[in-house]
């Protein structure tokens, strides 16, 4: 295996990580916890 | 502030200073910037003296509204963002007041070595060695204090907006160590650790990512956090904000090499360059829509705020200029317009339109905020400061696309027999008007900087610093 080898794996990993990511992100599991985090700005000072 | 309540208030010492030297230093920059634009329609304007001469401020200009202005106004907005959003106080508040007089010493020292000749002599990294170290010594302090802040946060989540942040303090670190890798020769004299073409790719990986993560990234942190808080709504989507970081953070690394079309870079490097830079598109546009969306059902406010009004300008701003990039990461648009002043307005577009605007709409946020009122000094002089701005960035862009675009076919122009059908000069004589109306722009833009000024000193007379309170019942995101 030579360097080009290699160059390729970490190419399509990086790939299939941001594809994960982006399943991830979509899977609706997380709906609550995001809107929760979505409202941080909201509620960090007293106004 | 007594010792024993200092775990309840926010320390904001440091963001106010960062504040106002934002705004002073976008004034200074500006100015010199509408110099320079002056001394290209009326050369005479160079005096001939070596350190007033165009190429001598050019990259005072550049270091001065990118690196002391947008830095400032990120340094100001990253440590008021990274505590509310993670309800705790600034971690290592010492280093964080060095942070502000070590970056302003790397500000001075740009300002007083660049006009005398000092450069390493690479886009945006002018610096010499002593200077670099210096920001490394600074830039280290910052994560410090960032990230330790972070570390101590009383909320789980880590909001979006301080990913942002973070990914721009790691990767401006990442690229100013490795393009200003050099061998001193004196003081204030270095030779670039690299040769040829590597030196150009590494020059450009540094200066595409100097756009990708430090204009671009970290003023998406401020856009994450201002305009939901101006809006009073949370961000439009969550979930596309977590793509929008991944996406840029997966593809702008290798799309630097569009700088260098056409030239003795290898043809797969360009062509990888023109894709990725393609590809970026589409997060970009993810990430303005998510924030345009932020407004609905809040369009209304725009009608009577002028900071809102900044926020949705700056967005739009962002979107035309992602746009306009891949377009010109195309090679065969590249053969066109590299090399004119097409890339000057494009540089532009992003830097006074999408940059300028979010800190500036941020910086008038958090002014009153910071002195303890409710708004700004006067709100009419923000309303003014916005109309000088738009057209002054209309102004300055239109002028350039004209004025590129016409240098550039002039360029490509070709006789039946082979020759050239311009002299270099005659495209100079049909830019010179443009040269004319871009100074005229640029007079407009910072003619509203000066306006804030202003207002900012007006706001800081008027008010008295007072320390925000942590809210006591912590959120549980």
């Amino acid at each position: 295996m030579d360097i080009t080898d290699l160059r390729s794996i970490a190419t399509v990993a990086a790939l299939v990580t941001f594809v994960g990511i982006w399943v991830w992100a979509w899977s609706g599991r997380h709906k609550k916890d995001f809107d929760e985090a979505a409202r941080l700005p909201l509620e960090g000072d007293e106004e | 502030m007594s010792n024993n309540n200092v775990e309840t208030f926010y320390d904001d010492y440091v963001i106010r200073k960062f504040t106002v030297m934002a705004v002073v230093w976008g004034v200074v920059g500006m100015l010199v910037g509408v110099l320079i634009a002056a001394q290209l329609a009326f050369p005479a304007l160079n005096f001939d003296l070596a350190w007033f001469s165009f190429g001598r401020l050019r990259p005072l200009h550049t270091n001065a509204v990118i690196f002391a202005f947008g830095g400032s106004a990120l340094f100001a907005t990253s440590y008021y963002v990274v505590q509310r959003t993670s309800q705790v106080r600034l971690a290592f508040p010492l280093l964080a007041r060095y942070t502000f007089w070590g970056y302003q010493a790397v500000i001075l020292a740009a300002a007083i070595s660049l006009p005398l000749g000092y450069t390493q002599g690479k886009e945006y990294a002018e610096l010499e060695w002593p200077i670099d170290l210096l920001l490394l010594v600074v830039w280290v302090m910052y994560a410090f204090v960032f990230f330790g802040t972070i570390a101590n946060r009383k909320i789980k989540h880590i909001y979006v907006a301080n990913w942002f942040y973070g990914a721009f303090i790691i990767v401006v670190a990442l690229l100013h160590i490795v393009n200003s890798a050099a061998i001193p020769s004196e003081w204030f004299r270095s030779y670039s650790a690299y040769s040829g073409v590597q030196d150009a790719m590494i020059q450009w990986w540094y200066g595409h990512n100097a756009v990708g993560f430090f204009l671009t990234a970290a003023f998406l942190g401020m856009m994450y956090y201002f305009v939901p808080k101006q809006a009073q709504r949370p961000v439009y989507s969550y979930r596309l904000s977590i793509v929008h970081f991944w996406g840029l953070i997966f593809t702008y690394m290798w799309a630097g090499s569009h700088h260098l079309h056409y030239t003795a870079l290898p043809d797969w490097t360009q062509s990888v360059g023109m894709v990725l830079s393609l590809i970026l598109l589409a997060p970009s546009w993810g990430g303005m829509i998510n924030g345009m969306m932020t407004m609905s059902g809040a369009w209304h406010k725009l009608r009577d705020d002028p900071i809102l009004r900044f926020m949705i300008v700056s967005l739009s701003f962002y979107g035309m200029s992602t746009f306009e990039g891949p377009m010109m990461a195309i090679k065969t648009v590249n053969a066109l317009s590299h090399y004119t002043d097409w890339t000057v307005g494009h540089v532009h577009s992003g830097a006074l339109g999408w940059v300028g605007f979010i800190s500036m709409g941020s910086l008038y946020f958090l002014t009153p905020r910071l002195w303890g009122l409710k708004q700004m000094y006067s709100t009419k002089a923000i309303e003014l400061h916005f109309w000088l701005a738009t057209i002054g960035v209309v102004l300055y862009i239109t002028a350039m696309w004209i004025s590129g675009v016409t240098a550039g076919l002039m360029w490509r122009a070709i006789n039946e027999d082979g020759t050239l059908t311009y002299t270099f000069v005659e495209s100079v004589k049909a830019m010179h008007p443009f040269y004319v109306i871009r100074m005229i722009g640029g007079l407009m833009y910072v003619s509203g900087m000066i306006i804030m000024l202003w207002n900012v000193i007006k706001t800081v007379q008027m008010g008295q610093a007072t320390p925000a309170k942590i809210p006591a019942v912590v959120a549980h995101a």
